[in-house]
């Protein structure tokens, strides 16, 4: 019991750190390198609460290692990193399990636990921080969690090799959204889908985001996806965040990757493909008026 | 933010309310799933005015117990109802797990499984087989095809390379074998026929069995990983359509390395566990080695050396046929490969160790006794 309450103290602890700004994830002068070679050098980022904010950059700019670095899966040289208020750099597994129970991960290729079904796999970050819900309850929250992120009900018995590469995504995306977290990471999860699948994706991304009031943290190479869902996108080049702002802000300075990248030709499309959606968008809703129900 | 979930019956004219208040988010659930599973109806309303915050498991849990007692929800802020609404649109039975079979059935089912499968692997392996013979014949036909530096690369991987493993491991092994035999013999004051313990059995049958078993956790295992990530990587297939037969490419080199070093590699294991024999009976027998070799020499005949180095090639291939066979058998997921050389290896070591015992036989009947 004691420990317990431990938990919970260091839950009230994180809780008013929490309350007192409105950033979720701090990120100062981070330096990661592997042997020669340095990936991050004095990088700072800021996540507000509630945004989606995408990270874009070249391959080999270190998007995934600055998950990792933030999650823990990677202590970097230097720097230091903020979750919740928390500092995040040094702190082994089991501590900051407070913060650990806050936040999901949506690893590239879903990352599911082979030996387990879907709905299994669901259940582990359940069954593992928070005991004291029966077995009846954890297969009902399951449940739901599977159908929520718009995987079929037949697919929860399944073994994850039997599943295509979306519906992968979708069963991580179930398990990352296990224990209602206030945090998501999600590592290109449009990545390897068709055009559909990743449109749906993305739709569900962010109804989700707008339902349950999600902080993401999205890595994506996907040029719809920053346009359509993004509320702002950071820029990684150099070693460091080069600009942060909405695509509009970007758009405004002139580093030629940041140029390069959105005025190309598939930046221009995506523009286009965007605007075109607006238009529909507003045709819509001029129509209909909005019930303001989801 | 943070108070416990927390639950009160009230009796009214018009039945029980339930009055939920703090936070129903996980952290903050504790036991209330099992005290509103305690509560028996009739309830007339679920009432939510003293939530102060819900996430989407505490929203399901009002909604579930709302629908197990058949009772609305009232006094929610709208954020709540709409989060209790959103999550109950969701409400569908999900297999968790596959249907359960019955033991008996599962088991007879598994056992149908593992020989139908046993006999289709012997009969894939059999093709397979015969499949390396039609490419070594087009070889001989096209001898300019023959990818010598493939198969010179093969040598040093599957043969120089284990040089050591091997050494050290007869090595130990001739000790061992010394050393059992004599503390046995002494009991018949024959300790010196430790030295045809040695020299025998070597020479006949560890020499070579050992080091097949060696060879195939080594080189058969990595012939099947290797082969099997090609697979999966559509190197095999990128090969096909460039018109490389990857029979010719990637069978033929290891298993013709494997069949040539195998032979080497077991003379010399049989050497070194003789030196190891040697090594123990000059230290604990005090038998000088020249002693030593001259008994060797005597007790020793040459057919035992034959009967070593000719089962030593089809060991060869039957580890390269079991391993590249393996690998080719690759699809799907990177969890295959991983069965794949399991099975692999398994395989290599059972059928060298049953035609180890057709060819005791088959040596006996010759006379090579």
């Amino acid at each position: 019991m004691a420990e317990q309450d431990d938990i919970a103290a260091e839950e009230a602890r994180v809780e008013s750190m929490m309350a007192q700004s409105d950033i979720a994830i701090s990120v100062r002068g981070i330096r990661n390198s592997f042997g020669e070679q340095v990936v991050h050098d004095g990088l700072d980022l800021d996540v507000r609460k509630g945004e989606i904010l995408g990270v874009v950059g070249g391959s080999g700019t270190g998007k995934s290692v600055l998950m990792r670095a933030i999650i823990g899966l990677q202590t970097p040289d230097e720097g230091e990193i903020h979750v919740f208020g928390e500092s995040m750099v040094g702190r082994l597994d089991d501590e900051a399990l407070a913060i650990r129970k806050r936040w999901g991960v949506l690893f590239q290729g879903g990352a599911l636990f082979s030996t387990l079904t879907v709905a299994e796999n669901v259940e582990v970050p359940i069954r593992e921080y928070y005991p004291n819900i029966g077995a009846e309850l954890r297969d009902e929250i399951a449940a739901y969690k599977i159908r929520m992120t718009g995987l079929p009900a037949e697919a929860g018995p399944k073994y994850p090799s039997e599943l295509s590469g979306g519906m992968k995504k979708r069963a991580g995306l179930a398990r990352a959204l296990a224990l209602d977290p206030d945090l998501l990471f999600l590592d290109e999860p449009t990545a390897g889908l068709d055009p559909i699948g990743a449109a749906a994706f993305d739709e569900q991304t962010r109804q989700l985001q707008q339902t349950l009031g999600l902080t993401v943290f999205l890595i994506t190479h996907d040029l719809d996806t920053l346009y359509s869902i993004c509320d702002r996108v950071a820029v990684l080049a150099d070693h460091k965040v080069i600009a942060v702002g909405t695509i509009e802000e970007l758009l405004a300075t002139d580093h030629p990757w940041i140029q390069e990248y959105f005025n190309g030709p598939r930046g221009r499309a995506a523009t286009a493909a965007v605007a075109r959606h607006h238009d529909r968008e507003q045709d819509r809703a001029a129509q209909t008026p909005p019930d303001g129900r989801q | 933010m943070n108070k416990a979930a927390d639950l009160a019956e009230e009796m009214r004219d018009d039945g029980t309310v339930i009055r939920l208040s703090g936070s129903l988010a996980i952290a903050c659930l504790h036991d209330l799933p099992s005290r509103l599973d305690a509560v028996q109806g009739p309830v007339s309303a679920i009432d939510l005015s003293g939530v102060e915050h819900i996430d989407t498991i505490g929203a399901w849990t009002v909604h579930r117990t709302a629908k197990r007692l058949n009772s609305p929800i009232t006094g929610g802020r709208d954020d709540t109802m709409r989060l209790i609404d959103a999550v109950g649109a969701l409400d569908e039975p999900v297999l968790i797990r596959p249907d359960h079979v019955p033991a008996v059935r599962r088991i007879v089912g598994q056992i149908g499984e593992a020989v139908s499968t046993a006999g289709s692997t012997m009969l894939g392996l059999l093709g397979f087989f015969g499949g390396t013979l039609v490419a070594t014949w087009s070889i001989i036909r096209h001898p300019r095809r023959f990818r010598v530096n493939a198969v010179v690369q093969r040598f040093e991987v599957v043969g120089v390379s284990a040089l050591g493993i091997i050494g050290l491991m007869s090595f130990l092994i001739g000790i061992v074998i010394a050393q059992q035999g004599s503390v046995q013999l002494r009991q018949f004051g024959m300790e010196m026929l430790a030295i045809n313990l040695v020299g025998r059995l070597t020479f006949r049958e560890l020499g070579v069995l050992m080091t097949a078993i060696m060879v195939a956790g080594r080189s058969g295992s990595a012939f099947a990983a290797q082969l099997g990530t090609m697979k999966l990587t559509e190197e095999v297939d990128a090969m096909r359509t460039i018109g490389v037969s990857p029979m010719e490419a990637l069978v033929l080199p290891r298993t013709l390395a494997v069949v040539i070093m195998m032979p080497l590699l077991g003379f010399y294991a049989s050497i070194m566990a003789v030196i190891g024999g040697g090594f123990l009976c000059a230290i604990a027998l005090d038998i000088p080695p020249i002693t030593f070799i001259q008994r060797l020499r005597e007790v020793v005949p040459i057919t035992d050396l034959w009967v070593g180095l000719i089962k030593a090639p089809v060991f060869g291939l039957i580890i390269a046929i079991s391993g590249c066979f393996q690998g080719m058998q690759v699809k799907g997921n990177a969890e295959e490969v991983g069965l794949r050389t399991t099975a692999a290896v398994v395989q290599a070591i059972f059928l060298v160790i049953v035609l180890d015992a057709i060819f005791a036989v088959f040596f006996t009947w010759l006379g090579w006794n």
